[in-house]
């Protein structure tokens, strides 16, 4: 079986969509048998851990079927260190959508929800598997469809505009990169990714395609400006909805710079890194006030999101300076693993934040920040909880926001202290916006009735919060196994970068 | 010489946590008594462990520990661990926390009898001698900034200790944040000690840092400043915010809002020291910086001046004492200005005994109050409580700096250290700290005078109502007490009487070894050039002598003038002290304005930067790039309610603009490609 596990991980949470479906909206059979299908999914995505050897310098666990043979695209995958942890990630945290979904979405076709999640699941993991970039290009698109629905159906008032922003933002950043992956078809003959790493290319082809990819990927992280379909999106979604989609779905734009920006097209990279270094910084500060001000709790987090992944591209782009312009192979490595524990990181810190305003939103149905206050007199635990998430969010340490950060910013110091120390800006503004949303939620005197009614936490909630909160603090506490799981990979993808393709 | 085991130095980290965690998560379950039970006692086996620990470092022939328990990241040659670095300073001050910890739990048991948070508290403190041991006991810069901050959140959810409280959420937030801005000088510091010297571990850093020289970072291109005199400032800020340091003191006198117990361990014996702690243990990497050096100088000197003149005019009891200590970390800090780092950790430790001390009595004053804080309403204690009130003179006869008292070796020690100093900056230090030395004698007779001398300024009704803490915003009517004030329960006094026993005893003891021998060894480095307490130590005759020789000194005379002044206006000229407020009515504002510094910051950073904030949201993110956004899918939309008259009509107008620009994207690509 293990040397199809790559496809199992794909298709089993697909083809588990079509029971549920069938289980239909009554009782609660499709909810059991959706949860059955994660769990099964996530139980299998933990075989990666015995199957994968960390030395990581090659695609492992390999399949390749030919699948369109008159373009010589194949149906092909493989995983890296990289992408190993990027599929727990996913697998992961599609149990926890599942549980969090559990009664709230109960009474509006709750199987439909179900089915949605688990193809967005399946769909995820096919865009960290594939090494076909051709199929790359197939799952990124498709995963545009179940989200798309998500937000449509079970999304809040504004959704329509939300789900078209959305879709038309990523969309179109998409077209670019097929345009580019049809110009490199054209030039090598093949979508196989590996071949297209090693394709020699000049540096204005190498120009037009970074571009090309940039607009893709910065969409989808997503970077200053492209930014403002996240927080709309966020908005209107419902809370499993905007868990994946802050968890999993900004990673694939990290991921995409990863896995296309950085091997095909090196020279142009290291030439453009300035560019995406200062897009990255202006999140930090720009984000961070726009964080600051925010009046919808969705919102903030979503601006806290973008502030965050800022560290991701940040962490990338360094590298090129350090190993480019100072030849200091070990401080790339640290920045690249800075960003790539970022990711992990931000995926169940933000999961975990959404969760929690979803938790609120169950009881009052609404996200604005005015209409709660002093929920700590009458929801201890989940006030145990948001503060938890909070400072995770803020990056202290011992919780795994600290770890990426930390790494990102001792990176940038080596490659030029002023990107470092605008980098660590957020120290500040990001506790400033983080703890002034605690202070006015969690902290102080219950404010109205309604807050007065909420209960606290019901054992679901508790066990979902509580999934998060211990992989919070096991990265945090201890980084190590995560890093060693990427290092192999992120070491080999580090000496390529050395290397010009002119 | 043996080494230290690994599983003591664990069970004194990890007792503490143990008892917060159960504290914390079971405390409904064991109950009060259950939670401060685990919680005393994994203290108190962490401190036996602790004095057992010095013990053997001192008297029982163990060697320094400095070993890894685990890595926290590889990368390439890039590492950071977990692990303990044990030596004199170390265990000095595991001693220190643990035993002030202590006396501040068993002081907890009388003090937070009646509050809601009995169990949420006790878990609290025990998490900070969790956050504070794992900062003195690192032996990287990793764990040491995971302690700092660890220590940060803990004060943090101990400030906002009483939630309901606007002025305490306030509080605690604004602690963060000014805390946050010197973890970002920190964060950097640590970044370009792993640039310059490679390596994240202390004793590898410090063998590393005479590299350090010559070596310069470039700020511009033709620009570059000294590597050693970056770290040091970077590093430093860090410092100043922890240490509650000028500028960045402004949150210490608001963390008053917590409960008086953490007051005394965080916020006055323990936390706010680890900046001083920091540089000690860094002093091979300041050593090589005398502007470094002369930073830290200046601003710690202008601390202890300055801010111990805003306690002059404080009438709240706790106030007073927080001022005290900014006042007190300043001399610390300008100790280590000077290099005399041997001197800041002795005051430390001094400091942080009658400090405790201080607080705590105060504490006891205001549960005799029933929760009343203002000292204009208190006068004539003494006969009521007289354990805490001798205790409370021992504290102040202490931070005064009386001869034979622990405070005046350790304070001038530092007095003198500044005025021996030929560093630059170190007159305006000298100065600073002598002058200090009359403020202190001020305001703490004026404290001592205020509560318990003179005539009583309280009434006592005995129907009144019962006010507490925790519902301190409805109080009941000042100056009024349901019944006499009495002293408090031997839970309260018996931490004071021990904490008093070293702030009337240690220095005498300790100070010829301590501050003049060579007790720390190599855990403090000091280059030959400027070893102003080895200078100093050449003429030292032993603590009788020198407590002999401080009463002719200028310092004496200064606390004596100080006691004079402030005897005469609070007790026999009472109307005097409201005639010397409205003759220097400008210098009264000005230092009840505190120098106008919270104001200042909060119209510039905090409404400002929600100004900035919604500057960015409205005219940025909505107006310039959703503009543009919605106005090109508006302009979508009329193109293609155009084209769709023109064709069939069905089709998706997004979608055919796409396709349309797919089209044009790829005959450009085809076209530049050929070209």
């Amino acid at each position: 079986m293990s040397n199809h596990l790559l496809s199992l991980l794909i298709w089993l949470p697909m083809a588990g969509a079509v029971p549920v479906l069938i289980a239909g909206a009554r009782g609660s059979a499709s909810r059991w048998i959706a949860l059955a299908v994660a769990i099964a999914t996530f139980a299998a995505s933990l075989l990666l851990l015995p199957a994968y050897h960390t030395d990581g310098a090659v695609m492992q666990l390999v399949e390749s079927t030919p699948w369109i043979a008159s373009l010589h695209v194949n149906y092909a995958l493989g995983v890296d260190g990289i992408s190993v942890a990027l599929i727990l990630l996913t697998s992961f945290v599609g149990v926890l959508v599942i549980v969090g979904a559990w009664d709230v979405i109960k009474d509006n076709k709750p199987h439909q929800y179900m089915a949605a999640m688990l193809v967005l699941e399946g769909l995820l993991i096919g865009v960290f598997c594939a090494t076909d970039a051709l199929l790359f290009y197939v799952f990124f698109e498709a995963m545009l469809i179940p989200m798309f629905i998500l937000i449509g159906i079970w999304g809040g008032p504004r959704r329509v505009y939300a789900t078209l922003k959305f879709f038309i933002y990523t969309f179109l950043g998409s077209i670019f990169m097929l345009i580019g992956l049809i110009y490199l078809y054209h030039k090598a003959g093949t979508f196989d990714m590996a071949t297209l790493a090693a394709l020699p290319l000049t540096m204005k082809e190498q120009s037009w395609l970074f571009f090309a990819f940039l607009i893709a990927f910065a969409i989808k992280i997503p970077m200053v400006p492209v930014h403002t379909w996240l927080p709309d999106a966020h908005v209107e979604a419902p809370t499993g909805g905007s868990v994946v989609l802050a968890a999993v779905m900004l990673k694939v734009g990290g991921y995409g710079f990863l896995r296309f920006s950085l091997p095909i097209v090196p020279d142009a990279s290291a030439h453009y890194a300035w560019l995406v270094i200062v897009l990255s910084l202006i999140p930090v500060v720009y984000i961070g006030y726009v964080a600051l001000v925010q009046e919808d709790m969705k919102k903030l987090v979503a601006y806290s999101s973008i502030a965050h992944m800022g560290f991701v591209t940040l962490g990338i782009f360094i590298a090129f300076m350090l190993v480019r312009d100072l030849g200091n192979v070990d401080a790339a490595n640290l920045g690249v693993q800075g960003a790539m524990v970022q990711m992990m990181s931000h995926g169940f810190v933000s999961g975990a934040m959404f969760s929690c305003i979803g938790v609120m939103y169950d009881r009052l149905h609404t996200r604005q920040i005015k209409d709660y206050g002093g929920l700590v007199n009458v929801m201890p635990w989940f006030a145990f909880f948001m503060v938890f998430f909070a400072m995770a969010n803020c990056g202290l340490p011992g919780t795994s926001g600290f770890v990426g950060e930390f790494m990102v910013i001792l990176a940038s110091f080596s490659a030029n202290p002023w990107i470092a120390l605008i980098a660590a800006f957020t120290l500040i503004i990001g506790a400033a916006y983080t703890l002034w949303l605690v202070k006015r939620v969690v902290w102080g005197e219950v404010t109205n009735d309604k807050v007065a009614a909420m209960k606290d936490i019901n054992g679901r909630e508790a066990f979902v919060l509580t999934a998060f909160a211990v992989v919070v603090l096991a990265i945090g506490v201890w980084p190590q196994p995560l890093v060693h799981l990427m290092g192999g990979s992120i070491n080999h993808l580090v000496q390529q970068l050395a290397i010009s393709k002119i | 010489m043996h080494e230290l085991s690994t599983s003591i130095l664990l069970i004194i980290a990890l007792a503490p946590l143990a008892g917060a965690v159960l504290a914390g998560f079971l405390g409904r379950v064991i109950g009060r008594a259950g939670s401060h039970t685990v919680t005393i006692l994994g203290v108190a086996i962490s401190c036996a462990l602790s004095f057992y620990v010095l013990y053997q470092l001192v008297w029982g022939g163990a060697a320094n520990y400095n070993h890894d328990l685990y890595t926290w990241f590889e990368i390439g040659k890039f590492n950071a661990s977990v692990g303990f670095m044990i030596d004199r300073l170390s265990a000095m001050m595991m001693v220190v926390v643990t035993f002030v910890s202590l006396m501040v739990h068993i002081y907890t048991i009388g003090y937070m009898a009646d509050d809601d948070g009995y169990t949420r508290f006790f878990s609290y403190i025990a998490l900070f001698t969790f956050a504070m041991l794992m900062l003195v006991m690192s032996n990287n810069f990793m764990q040491l900034f995971f302690g700092w901050e660890g220590v940060g959140l803990v004060s943090y959810l101990l400030i906002g200790f009483y939630f309901k409280r606007p002025s305490a959420t306030f509080a605690n937030l604004k602690a963060f944040l000014v805390n946050r801005v010197g973890d970002f000088g920190f964060v950097l510091g640590i970044g370009a000690v792993l640039y310059f010297l490679g390596t994240l571990d202390y004793q590898t850093a410090f063998d590393a840092a005479p590299t350090l020289v010559g070596q310069t970072l470039h700020i511009t291109q033709n620009h570059a400043w000294s590597a050693a005199t970056v770290i040091g400032i970077l590093l430093f800020i860090g410092a100043m915010g922890k240490s509650a340091q000028v500028p960045l003191h402004v949150w210490l006198p608001d963390s008053m809002e917590g409960p008086t117990p953490i007051s005394a361990l965080i916020h006055a014996a323990t936390m706010v020291t680890a900046g001083i702690f920091m540089v000690a243990r860094m002093s091979p990497i300041f050593e090589l910086s005398s502007t470094a050096l002369s930073f830290i100088m200046v601003i710690g000197a202008t601390g202890a001046l300055f801010t111990g003149m805003i306690g002059i005019v404080q009438n709240d009891i706790k106030r007073v004492v927080a001022y005290s200590t900014l006042s007190q970390l300043g001399y610390m800090t300008v100790a280590l200005g000077v290099s005399a780092y041997a001197g800041a950790v002795y005051h430390l430790m001094t400091h942080a005994f009658f400090k405790a001390l201080l607080f705590l009595g105060a504490g006891s004053v205001i549960i005799a109050m029933h929760h009343e804080q203002d000292m204009r309403h208190m006068g004539g204690l003494r006969k009521y409580m007289p354990i805490t009130y001798i205790t409370m003179w021992v504290g102040s006869l202490a931070l005064c700096g009386v001869p034979f008292f622990s405070g005046f070796y350790s304070k001038d020690a530092i007095i003198e250290a500044a005025g021996e100093s030929h560093r630059w900056g170190a007159h305006y230090a000298y100065i600073c700290v002598l002058l200090g030395a009359l403020v202190t004698a001020l305001y703490t007779f004026r404290q001592m005078h205020l509560t318990f001398h003179g005539k009583e300024r309280f009434k006592v009704v005995e129907s009144h109502g019962h006010g507490h803490d925790d519902h301190g915003d409805h109080h009941h009517e000042p100056g009024v007490l349901a019944h006499a004030p009495k002293e408090s329960p031997w839970v309260v006094t018996v931490p004071l009487v021990l904490l008093a026993i070293p702030s009337l005893l240690i220095g005498f003891f300790t100070v010829g070894p301590m501050l003049f021998g060579d007790w720390f060894g190599k855990a403090i480095h000091v280059s030959e050039a400027h070893n102003v307490l080895a200078e100093m130590g050449a003429e030292f005759h032993g603590a009788l002598t020198m407590a002999l020789h401080g009463f002719t000194q200028t310092p004496f005379w200064l606390v004596v003038a100080g006691f004079a002044i402030t005897t005469y206006v609070y007790i026999f000229n009472p109307a005097m002290a409201g005639r010397i407020q409205r003759i220097f009515k400008p210098v009264y504002v000005v230092l009840d304005r505190k120098f106008w510094v919270d104001e200042v910051y909060l119209a510039i950073f905090a409404r400002g930067g929600v100004k900035l904030g919604r500057l960015f949201w409205k005219a940025g993110d909505t107006a310039v790039i959703d503009g543009a956004i919605d106005g090109s899918a508006s302009l979508v939309q009329r193109i293609a309610a155009g084209m769709r008259r023109l064709q069939s009509g069905y089709l998706y107008h997004y979608a055919f603009a796409m396709i349309l620009g797919l089209i044009l994207l790829l005959g450009g690509f085809w076209w530049f490609g050929h070209v």
